[in-house]
């Protein structure tokens, strides 16, 4: 069972439920893999503090020209439709930060001239967080696309084993990094918040997973009791449920802040997380039921 | 004119909220204009009520499309995309439209030539007007990609009108993260405003948020939102500030009110300006404000 959690908007709390879940079905002796694909900020491991015995640099690989070879002809900045590779007189520029990595330009050099290198743009870590096995990528600072690394840490961490549950903690956003984490995956658990902010993104995010990905979505209500009754209003009317709610309360903010789970800080919930993710095992089957 | 974004790192820190309280603030001393970056979640327009003026189309990348009736299933197409956007199907390939990153690499391979590369439309922009100034917007659409060069678009808009018209401050809401689209907002900015909060999360992004402006050569500054929520890291984000020669230019406190104005469609500054939230927003604007001028 693979349950990718997001959101849209930030800081509703996907890391703080994905953190719990995970928690809670790894003490009910159920196998788990983490994946931390918020590349960009990646918290997940503040709290659950694995420890990270395995890195790798990884990124894309992007053309360098051998020059004994090379004619200048022209060819490869032809077909490189993001400009990252010009020829210029009896030069050849290759400029990484465009390149998406596509190999076009080498697969159409007629002399050969073009081989790959490893462009580094971030780096896969991983390790055990007692009995959950966990991975997460880190974007370097100053690189903008997030998406290899998260394709990498996926295909790393889910290419064989089958881990009863895998956990995807996604980042906020509705576009391409929140897509690449959303792909494969069995359920999209979405948190929000009911403020107007939180439904605007929340009704985002049920496209991109609903209606473009095709996937069973259901929802975590947290910070319940601010804010109006917006979100409950469209989830009955598109027929969406509602799994969780998490009230507002101060000493969960606090005790986040200084890096504790939610269930750590208050193992009541615990049984609620169980019940969750029991409930998003109903959603799925019955989403299958229906195809 | 002066070019401020606000950014964040972490999501959910209060971006969009400050930017609509500073918006209320400086359009009472100065022309200003406005621009929401983060395109795939935009917020701005629930606080800011605009009446739409004008709406583009935004033309993203472009997307693979294999014709069936040329398609031999050699598999060659499918052997060189490296973004498993490729898919075998029974009487033809086909192509995921929202993993194709459009490179066209399968256009010059394929031997049947059945492929073709056609612009999609990704989403649309917006310039309207509110009580504030006039605001530049965009929906991506769900799933697609390019939200930096939609962000560059916004934010370019805004900042044509305002030299046009001599406005004095574009204020340019940023998106959460690090990765492209921040890139496109933070550039060409004069000063930074990255809110961050007194949690781990907070303070770890707000170092890889403040490592991306410093390497684009923007200036920052901080502000802790939720600042009584953990006094300790709240003393740890001013310490490093001191240390990093950062100004800190305010301190908000934890409080619901925010999410109370926002229900009501306002900036906080306006819902209630004499409470503990609006005094705290609007000392941080008259500090920003000396920054700015500093800057000018």
């Amino acid at each position: 069972m693979i349950i990718a959690v997001a959101s849209g908007k930030g800081g509703t709390g996907k890391t703080t439920v994905a953190t719990s879940l995970a928690l809670s079905l790894a003490a009910d002796g159920t196998g788990l893999l983490f994946l931390d694909c918020d590349v960009e900020e990646p918290n997940a491991a503040l709290f659950l503090k694995p420890r990270l015995d395995h890195r790798e640099e990884v990124g894309i690989l992007i053309p360098e020209v051998d020059f004994d070879w090379c004619t200048y002809c022209g060819r490869c900045a032809e077909v490189c439709v993001w400009h990252a590779i010009a020829v210029v007189g009896r030069k050849v520029l290759v400029f990484p930060e465009l390149c998406h990595g596509c190999g076009s330009c080498t697969l159409n050099c007629p002399e050969g001239a073009i081989h790959e290198v490893l462009h580094v743009m971030g780096s896969l870590e991983s390790g055990q967080a007692g009995p959950i096995a966990f991975g997460h990528g880190i974007l370097n600072v100053g690189e903008a696309m997030a998406v290899p690394i998260i394709r990498q840490l996926k295909a790393k961490h889910m290419a064989d084993a089958d881990h009863g549950v895998t956990i995807l903690d996604a980042s906020p956003g509705t576009s391409c990094p929140v897509v690449e984490t959303m792909r494969g995956a069995d359920f999209v658990l979405l948190v929000t918040e009911p403020t107007p902010f939180g439904l605007h993104d929340l009704r985002l995010t049920v496209q991109v997973a609903r209606d473009e990905l095709g996937l069973p979505v259901g929802v975590v209500v947290n910070r319940d009791g601010v804010g109006d009754a917006g979100v409950d209003e469209y989830c009955a009317a598109k027929g969406i449920p509602i799994l969780m709610r998490i009230p507002l309360d101060r000493r969960i903010a606090q005790a986040i802040s200084g890096g504790k789970t939610l269930v750590e800080a208050l193992p009541e919930y615990r049984p609620h997380f169980l019940e969750l993710y029991k409930r998003i095992a109903r959603e799925v089957a019955s989403w299958k039921e229906v195809r | 004119m002066k070019q401020l974004v606000i950014l964040s790192g972490k999501g959910g820190t209060g971006k969009t909220s400050v930017a609509a309280a500073l918006a209320h603030l400086a359009s009472q001393e100065m022309p200003i204009v406005l621009a929401d970056a983060d395109v795939d979640a935009a917020n701005l327009e629930l606080v800011l009520n605009p009446t739409k003026l004008e709406e583009h189309v935004f033309m993203g990348g472009q997307v693979a499309i294999i014709d069936p009736d040329l398609c031999q299933l050699c598999g060659r197409c499918y052997d060189v995309c490296r973004f498993e956007a490729i898919l075998p199907g029974e009487d033809t390939y086909w192509v995921d439209s929202l993993a194709c990153e459009g490179c066209a690499s399968c256009v010059y391979q394929c031997p049947e030539e059945a492929i073709h590369v056609e612009e999609q439309q990704a989403g649309l922009w917006f310039r309207s007007d509110t009580r504030f100034g006039p605001l530049f917007h965009a929906h991506l659409f769900a799933a697609q990609e390019n939200s930096g060069k939609l962000v560059t678009l916004v934010k370019q808009q805004g900042r044509l009108l305002a030299l046009d018209e001599g406005r004095e401050l574009l204020i340019v809401d940023g998106p959460p993260g690090i990765g492209c689209p921040v890139i496109s907002a933070n550039a060409g900015a004069d000063l930074a405003l990255l809110v961050t909060e007194p949690t781990v999360s907070g303070v770890h992004d707000l170092k890889r948020i403040l490592g991306t402006v410093n390497h684009f050569q923007v200036p920052a500054l901080v502000l802790i939102n939720k600042a009584d929520v953990n006094p300790a890291h709240t003393a740890g984000i001013e310490a490093f500030c001191r240390a990093q020669g950062i100004a800190l230019v305010g301190k908000l406190p934890y409080d619901t009110v925010v999410t109370e104005a926002m229900v009501h469609g306002q900036p906080v500054t306006a819902y209630r300006p004499d409470g503990p939230m609006g005094r705290a927003l609007r000392e941080m604007w008259a500090q920003l404000r000396q920054r700015l001028n500093g800057a000018w």
